[in-house]
């Protein structure tokens, strides 16, 4: 099995500690959580950071409870306690959809939500349903916090926001009245990284789209999000037809790239079908079903 | 056991070998540690093909953890940087001019600890020139393709080997008098074995008694042994090879790898021991892989359904150098095979073998030497034929199979099948599927626009290579040995050549002797693998372990109990002839009272009974075993798929397996070696191939890109059994590991594509991907030995 | 750096590179060669072991992240000799061929019995998605852990286990 290169260690006691040691080692000091995105880069030698910030005694990191009308989400909080949130189940099913096709459950049991996020893999599953609930992040850095979008936050394969020196601590996503959301993923097996996936959230009123989140992944949409889809869906019915014409403008603005998951052309056709899919779903769950 | 109930030793026994394997007590290569041991890790070429301009090892030299650098060069020096292959080619150990596929061995690093050995790697400088690459097998013939073996002197092209079987004249007649001809290009992907052990070895050179013992991954210790004595110079009776628990082999583990003759000179280097085991991504890239046919086959039959002949020509990518592993006069294995279990009036094969920029091999996972290849082409071409004249996939092979008088039988292709009830085992099939309201099923979902899939495949293979007369690797006789002893208190100790890397033997060969002798299978100890104590022969592959090492095991326990009966008599006083034997006990016939009990006459065999002619102070028997033909084990499988037309997933439903094995020593062996197969043929048909860029880079170098199915995937297998005993095998037994490999790609496919046959797709390449499949359905299924585009 | 972690019940103390990894701790330096590793890329699941209670990869957990904390082993399934039902199960239901794989899914198979102890065999199988069997084609693993989920309930109902020993 292949094995990391040299590297130094440090265990932080407390998000100030974790931030003066980030500020302390510089650049190539990397925030060690759940290991489960760094340490396989590691191994295979693609990341050699000079030190790791071991942030996983940092309980104050890890919860997930509803708070003044948000859902938020510790980033220290592991794949397998999201998907075992009876709170964040009911809320945000889009979020359950998801990470029960994240990985396998041993590696859901110790990968976090906040490591998964500053991976930034632009097939990374939670980075578009996170897109689709237009969610907050947190940032701490040494002179307090900052917000940015769920979009915002990413900038690019394997690039965030996150600068050196600041450390996300958390996810914030506002309950609203009317929602509903779903995720669909297609992979070649279980536990597979998406060959395309889509979620959806939706908010009706009176039968109509107050508003649309469409986040997509693995098929080179801008920021995991489909912002033209959502436009098109706003103050429309949430119909078939209607969720057909989204699905369409949703691949047009995509731009996938063909590997051996599958050839670009399957994979803009997927943005689509599982653009529908998701909205689908998404609205059965908005109306109660 | 009760008066008048016949003895058997067969049956569903618990393991042996269980006991230390559940409490992880198993020892495995890497488990292995000796005093003083050192590391070895491999330099790998980034590069398909790329002349080798300078190796500078200086920096990893200077490692202060490091104890030695090896370099092509270095092996040069010392006439080893080439090796033998099992087809008697040669491989490089360390490239010296060039290297030929990515992935390929340059150096050889050894260190105090796996970490350090791993850092060096970095240290050591190469510079390539990287050179055009065949990646296409198609165009490996081409004039313009670059020559890969130009190590060979005189060599102008990738052309390996041509090789045929069968009578072209009469095939050619055959389907110039058909009513119906339907032919079909398909590939039967590149895969890999991916045991879950990868492969290594622990060396250990003693400098002082000048003896070298190899701890290695090896399903063949023997052969090994004869291997390294030829190659390294050592003498045979001064090296010991030694393999311990294997984590699974399925042909992964047949070969000679330059690893391990590194680690070899790595210890006479350095005086000490030296460990290598390759991580994950060395197993994928340079190992033995397996498959890789570009097939074309043709059927002819006439109007009414009745099959008259085959003709397949097929394209064989074996890599940068020929290391597939099959009997010498065999260079595309059993692929003559591919007449399948039809009454033929005529067939011809023919097999080109190509050299391409890529990882030697072609022979493994469980191929039975190219059955699979054979059987896959073969129940595709029947279900294209069924499409074609509208007819029912079960009909059509119904009425075509081999029937039971009919055999012995000769295949258009010279192969003499044993014995088989071919009709009862697909109807038990049929039945156990329900393949009527399947079919009933099937035409409701239509209606409705649900794509659903029955797919059948029955397939005859032939194992248990084999009669020495004709089959051999590179001159070794494909025969096994056996040596029973039987202690003075009546305990057996039974060593055998071949080698276990999961089946149980220590378990099936106990009952084997158990039932010939009448004792219970915990009083026979089974040893295997350690080439100091076992008897010489070829190992373990191709499902020989119970035709061949089973039977000499029958045939030595046979010795053992005649030698017994001498002793009886002579203890008893009795004519020999006057014996009769019930298990366990020669007695007097006509008066059971006069007794012995096999344990009774072990002792008097060693004590000081006046012994007669035919015994010496013991009961123990040697044999070797040399099969009079291969055994030709069959089944019929069901598949049942459900397929999402708007993203091409595919879901197995069901899958319903009958085997006929012959005698079955014990059932619940049998089955799990078939449930795994069955999930072998899943993985190959949905998920698992290695391909390769236009540059060679391999597509397929980790557990991440090279999928393999999980319990998810996997249906609750249905097994049945139909049992037609083996003529010419001592106890009847036929060997069953690689069966269910064999039959279960075809039933997988034929059930996707008659899925997919409303949306009018005849025919698309394995693996069956969600991307494939809707592509397909597009109508331009992919290519899938090459990247994606 | 110096690591103290508590290995099936007793406490370890070594001196290890920050890089070690956990798998290579428990083989290597403590020897416990009973979690194997299959992979380089943590989908194969062969060096499962229990971090505190929970099954995880420990081919991409540090040795230094479980310094503090409790690893348990196969080889710290039997207690005092006798073997736990999962163990039992996999013998009675031939559910290990190599056993190579094995280790890993009988402790996740325990801590799945732990939290769900009558689940059904789509259960099973979703509980045991991350880990990959050559040998098994999985039929027979998830008999065994259905097995041992039924001796265990037998046990609890206070009836005759079947096959126990």
């Amino acid at each position: 099995m292949q094995v990391p290169a040299q590297v130094e260690y440090e265990r932080a006691a407390s998000v100030e500690h974790a931030l003066a040691l980030l500020a302390r080692y510089g650049p190539e000091a990397r925030v060690l959580a759940g290991g489960h995105s760094l340490i396989p880069m590691m191994k295979l030698r693609l990341a050699q950071p000079e030190t790791l910030i071991d942030i996983n005694g940092l309980s104050e990191l890890s919860y997930l409870l509803l708070d003044a009308g948000e859902l938020r989400i510790g980033a220290l909080t592991r794949h397998a306690e999201l998907l075992g949130s009876p709170e964040a189940g009911q809320h945000f099913a889009i979020l359950h959809d998801a990470e029960r096709v994240i990985a396998d459950p041993i590696v859901r049991n110790w990968g976090t939500i906040g490591g998964s996020l500053c991976q930034a893999d632009p097939s990374e599953d939670l980075s578009a349903a996170f897109a689709a609930l237009k969610a907050i992040m947190v940032i701490c850095h040494p002179g307090g916090s900052r917000t940015v979008t769920a979009r915002e936050f990413h900038t690019g394969p394997y690039e965030t926001v996150v600068a050196p020196g600041e450390l996300l601590t958390e996810i914030r996503i506002p309950v609203r009245p009317g929602g509903g959301s779903a995720y669909e993923k297609v992979g070649r097996r279980v536990g597979d990284w998406p060959v395309g996936a889509a979620g959806a959230a939706l908010w009706l009123d009176d039968g109509l789209i107050a508003d649309a989140g469409i986040g997509l992944t693995a098929v080179g949409a801008r920021h995991f999000a489909a912002p033209e889809a959502e436009e098109f869906l706003r103050g429309a019915a949430a119909s078939e037809e209607n969720f057909a014409a989204a699905g369409q403008i949703a691949a047009r603005h995509c731009s996938p790239s063909s590997d051996q998951r599958g050839p670009a052309a399957y994979k803009k056709h997927l943005a689509a079908e599982l653009t529908v899919r998701a909205l689908r779903r998404a609205a059965g769950r908005a109306r109660g079903g | 056991m009760n008066a008048g109930e016949p003895y058997s030793a067969y049956g569903p026994l618990r393991r042996k070998e269980d006991a230390r394997f559940l409490r992880g007590r198993g020892t495995f290569v890497d488990d292995v540690q000796m005093p003083g041991m050192l590391h070895g890790a491999i330099l790998r070429s980034p590069f398909a093909h790329a002349r080798i301009v300078s190796v500078d090892p200086a920096a990893a030299q200077a490692h202060p953890k490091v104890r030695a650098v090896i370099t092509g060069a270095d092996l040069a020096g010392r006439g080893l940087a080439w090796m033998p292959t099992l087809s008697g080619d040669v491989q490089a150990v360390l490239a010296t001019d060039k290297v030929r596929f990515q992935g390929q061995e340059v150096a050889f690093v050894v260190a105090e600890d796996r970490y350090s050995a791993r850092d060096a790697l970095e240290l050591i400088n190469v510079e390539y020139e990287p050179l055009p690459v065949v990646a296409d097998a198609r165009l490996a013939l081409d004039r313009a393709a670059p020559v890969i073996r130009d190590d060979v002197p005189g060599r102008a092209d990738n052309h390996i080997f041509d090789w045929a079987a069968g009578d072209a004249a009469a095939t050619d007649a055959a389907f110039a008098a058909a009513d119906v001809v339907v032919a079909q290009d398909m590939l039967y992907p590149r895969a890999h074995p991916a045991p879950l052990e990868t492969c290594g070895a622990v060396a250990d050179a003693d400098e002082v008694t000048g003896k070298l013992t190899i701890w290695s991954t090896s399903q063949a210790p023997h052969a090994h042994r004869t291997l390294y004595s030829l190659f390294l110079g050592v003498p045979e009776h001064k090296i010991r090879v030694v393999s311990p628990d294997i984590g699974g082999g399925f042909g992964n583990k047949a070969p000679v790898y330059p690893g391990y003759v590194c680690a070899i000179v790595g210890s006479q280097l350095t005086g000490r021991p030296v460990k290598w085991v390759e991580d994950r991504s060395e197993n994928l890239m340079s190992t033995a892989f397996a498959r890789d046919y570009h097939m074309h086959g043709e059927i002819a039959a006439a109007a009414d359904g009745t099959i008259l002949a085959l003709r397949v020509r097929v394209l064989a990518d074996h890599g940068a150098f020929n290391g597939a592993a099959q009997p010498t006069k065999f260079p595309a294995g059993f692929f003559g095979l591919c007449t399948g279990s039809y009454d033929l009036r005529a067939a011809h094969c023919q097999v080109t073998g190509v050299y391409t920029n890529k990882a030697p091999g072609g022979v493994a996972y469980s191929c039975s030497f190219r059955v699979t290849e054979a059987v896959y082409l073969v129940e595709r071409m029947v279900d294209l034929l069924a499409a074609e004249l509208g007819a029912d996939p079960a009909e059509l092979r119904m009425k075509n199979l081999l029937r039971p008088e009919q055999f012995p039988h000769t295949t258009p292709t010279g192969w003499e099948y044993d014995s088989g009830d071919y009709a009862t085992t697909l109807r038990l099939a049929l039945d156990t599927a329900g393949y009527p309201q399947l079919r009933r099923e099937q035409a409701q979902r239509r209606a409705r626009g649900e794509l659903m899939g029955i797919g059948i495949s029955f397939f005859t293979e032939a194992v248990g290579a084999g009669p020495r007369k004709h089959m051999d690797i590179l001159g070794l006789g494909m025969a096994d040995g056996a040596d029973l002893r039987v202690h003075p208190t009546g305990k057996a100790v039974l060593a055998v050549s071949c080698q276990s890397q999961g089946q149980g033997h220590e378990t099936t060969f106990a009952q084997i002797v158990a039932q010939e002798l009448g004792i219970s299978p915990d009083d026979v100890e089974v040893v295997h693998g350690d080439t100091d104590r076992t008897p010489f022969g070829l190992g373990t592959y191709g499902s020989r372990s119970t035709p061949v090492s089973g039977a000499a095991a029958a045939m030595a326990a046979r010795k053992v109990r005649e030698r017994a009966r001498i002793v009886a008599a002579a203890m008893l006083e009795a004519a020999a002839g006057d014996l009769e034997w019930v298990p366990g006990r020669w007695q007097v016939r006509g008066d059971p009272g006069q007794g012995k009990t096999l344990a009774e006459i072990a002792m008097a065999a060693h004590s000081s009974l006046d012994l007669p002619e035919g015994v010496a102070g013991h009961l123990d028997a040697d044999t070797v075993y040399n099969p009079p033909n291969l055994t030709y084990p069959y089944g019929a499988y069901i598949c049942v798929v459900d397929v999402d037309p708007g993203t091409g997933e595919v879901k197995v439903r069901r899958f319903v397996a009958v085997d006929d094995c012959g005698v079955r020593i014990n059932p619940m062996i049998v089955a799990g070696q078939i449930h795994r197969g069955l999930a072998d043929g899943l993985g190959m048909a949905l998920m698992q191939a290695i391909a390769f860029d236009a540059d060679g880079n391999c597509l397929g170098g980790s557990f991440m890109d090279y999928l393999l199915p999980t319990a998810v995937e996997c249906p609750s297998w249905e097994l049945r059994e139909t049992v037609t005993p083996c003529p010419h095998h001592p106890i009847g037994a036929k060997g069953v590991g690689e069966s269910a490999t064999v039959g279960s790609p075809a039933a997988v496919v034929n059930a996707v594509m008659d899925a997919l046959a409303p949306c009018g797709v005849k025919h698309a390449d394995m693996p069956l991907t969600p991307a494939n499949v809707w592509s397909a359905i597009q109508g331009v299924p992919l290519r899938t030995d090459l990247a994606f585009t | 750096m110096q690591i103290t972690v508590t290995v099936n019940g007793a406490p370890v103390t070594r001196e290890v590179e920050p890089r070690l990894l956990l798998i290579h701790f428990l083989r290597d330096d403590l020897g416990l060669t009973g979690s194997h590793w299959g992979c380089d890329t943590s989908n194969c699941g062969a060096c499962v072991v229990w971090l505190d209670e929970i099954p995880v990869k420990s081919c991409t957990v540090l040795a230094a992240m479980a310094d503090g904390h409790r690893v348990r082993t196969v080889e710290g399934m039997a207690a005092r000799g006798s073997l736990d039902p999962v163990q039992q199960g996999f013998a009675q239901c031939h559910g290990l061929q190599c056993g190579f794989c094995t280790p890993g899914m009988m402790l996740t198979a325990r801590w799945l019995l732990d939290h769900n102890p009558d689940p059904s065999p789509q259960q099973i199988r979703e509980a045991l998605s991350g880990q990959v069997c050559r040998c098994t084609g999985y039929e027979n693993i998830v008999r065994s852990v259905l097995w041992a989920a039924r001796h265990e309930k037998a046990g609890r109902d206070g009836g005759a286990a079947e096959g126990a020993g």
